[in-house]
């Protein structure tokens, strides 16, 4: 057990990046270009550590501590999502919570050091990503709450063990709450609807704004840190998609990492298909979302079905 | 049986809050004429045991209806009045939104508290009913376009139907009833058209439907 559960740890560590490659393989195929290699952030990876650091005068050590803290957080964070099956390293009541702070921790020192540029550029992508978290917090938690009412449990793992067993009675249900955690993964992971990972404009872009100022290894954390919580939000749609309930558990991870496969494919292909929305329209389709999460939780407390 | 229930009863809901947070009027109306699809499913899904003739040219009429006539008047009377989207409504999409989700906790509250006989199938429709026809309600005050309007008049009739449906079996005169306001909508949105075309004819200029009353220039 402890094995595959050490690989549901590894795997992300190895292939997280990998998502974003394939995201970008498939933009290029729908845009009829080649594209990057399917292993470039990889290359950006190394290319970035080997690099040494710039730092403005004006900042201080926030600046610097930001992308170590963010990368911290969000690999202390993967310790607690189960994968495929198998229950996470980590899981005690409530850890879901937990989760959604340390998220919330490397967001807010992302923005500290946005903020620490002391540039009115950066401030203004890390405004947004603010307001736009405020939106996508509480969709997360409403949908983790209506699966914590399914299934009785109290921390992830116990969410996502018993999904196979409430799959099919309430296929209804799990459609909602992976709407709600599709958009907040879309969201939350600067995609776009919600923001383009492609765009330098200054008009346009939320996160990559705030990570101008970084360089070198800074930079790296920041897009290993990305591709992370990319998996992150990924696992849990996986989890609450697709009832897997298999005894090699290792089967289970296999069809989890092909789950995400699919998954990288289709954020790709909603990129490629999705303009990005207005500023003003992002509120409403978080809105939307917190919407659907909570019908899932009205449904839930009534002890439906 | 209740899954399929449940998921096209969800699936009502979710287009209604598509309408209430959605701008473009094309993309309201192919919401409105799912919701009138997934409504032809409900009388077979919700008395499967005693499918008869009648049963089956509800559902037919009412899909044709509502899934393909009525969407086509009104693309084509949006078409022509060239209208695309809803730009300033009385309430905002977000605000339109925030409703929608007190609606849905209002009618979940309210559908407790109803005394209701054993014929309902599912927890869901009474609820889902609620929602409908309480969106609709909301839609018809907040929206300024008469198109808007009239999707929201469909989904509060749709609301009823929903209803009606759920009860047929106690009240068929209630199935009757929600014909007659088919009939009555049908009647209405070829108005709209007409006027519109009428509209069309002495005013070249006529990008906003919500100002007729008072713009005699």
């Amino acid at each position: 057990m402890i094995i595959e559960q050490s690989l549901s740890m590894i795997f992300p560590l190895l292939l997280a990046p990998l998502m974003l490659g394939l995201i970008n393989r498939t933009k290029a195929f729908f845009a009829g270009r080649v594209g990057q290699p399917l292993l470039q952030v990889y290359f950006d990876l190394f290319k970035l550590l080997k690099k040494g650091a710039v730092y403005s005068r004006t900042t201080s050590w926030i600046f610097q501590g930001g992308p170590m803290i963010g990368l911290a957080a969000f690999i202390a964070s993967l310790l607690m999502v189960p994968f495929g099956g198998v229950p996470a390293l980590i899981s005690f009541a409530g850890d879901f919570i937990l989760l959604a702070y340390l998220l919330a921790l490397a967001r807010f020192f992302v923005v500290l050091a946005a903020l620490d540029t002391g540039s009115s550029f950066e401030g203004m992508g890390a405004s947004r990503e603010v307001t736009f978290s405020t939106f996508a917090e509480p969709v997360f938690f409403i949908a983790m709450f209506a699966l914590a009412r399914l299934s009785n449990g109290a921390s992830l793992s116990e969410f996502l063990a018993s999904q196979p067993r409430l799959w099919a009675p309430n296929i209804p249900l799990f459609f909602l709450i992976s709407i709600a955690v599709f958009v907040v993964l879309l969201a939350e992971n600067a995609r776009i609807p919600v923001d383009d990972p492609n765009t330098h404009l200054e008009l346009t872009m939320i996160h990559e704004v705030m990570v101008l100022d970084h360089s070198g290894p800074d930079l790296a954390f920041i897009l290993y840190g990305s591709a992370l919580k990319l998996w992150i939000f990924g696992a849990i749609l996986m989890g609450v998609l697709i009832p897997i309930k298999v005894e090699p558990t290792i089967l289970g991870q296999v069809t989890a990492l092909a789950g995400m496969a699919v998954l990288s494919i289709a954020i790709g292909l909603v990129e490629s298909i999705m303009a990005r929305l207005k500023l003003g329209r992002i509120p409403p389709l978080l809105i939307g979302a917190a919407g659907c999460a909570l019908f899932a939780l009205l449904l839930v407390l009534r002890g439906h079905p | 049986m209740t899954t399929w229930l449940d998921g096209l009863l969800i699936l009502m809901v979710l287009t209604g809050f598509l309408l209430l947070g959605s701008s473009r009027l094309a993309e309201s109306i192919r919401m409105v004429a799912m919701q009138g699809l997934a409504l032809g499913f409900l009388p077979i899904l919700l008395h499967s045991d005693e499918i008869g003739i009648r049963l089956i040219l509800l559902s037919l009429g009412s899909m044709a209806l509502k899934g393909l006539l009525f969407p086509r008047l009104l693309l084509r009377a949006a078409r022509e009045a060239r209208i695309k989207r809803e730009i300033e409504p009385f309430v905002g999409f977000t605000m339109s939104l925030l409703t929608g989700i007190a609606i849905i906790w209002i009618s979940f509250w309210l559908s407790s508290r109803l005394p209701l006989t054993e014929s309902i199938r599912s927890t869901l429709i009474v609820p889902g009913a609620l929602f409908m026809t309480l969106t609709g309600f909301f839609l018809i005050v907040s929206r300024k376009i008469a198109i808007s309007q009239v999707l929201g008049y469909l989904v509060m009739e749709n609301g009823v139907f929903v209803f009606g449906v759920a009860m047929a079996k106690d009240q068929p005169w209630l199935i009757e009833l929600g014909v007659l306001l088919d009939v009555f909508v049908a009647v209405f949105v070829m108005g709209i058209t007409i006027f519109h075309i009428n509209r069309e004819f002495d005013h070249i200029d006529s990008d906003r439907l919500a100002n007729l009353k008072d713009s005699d220039s």
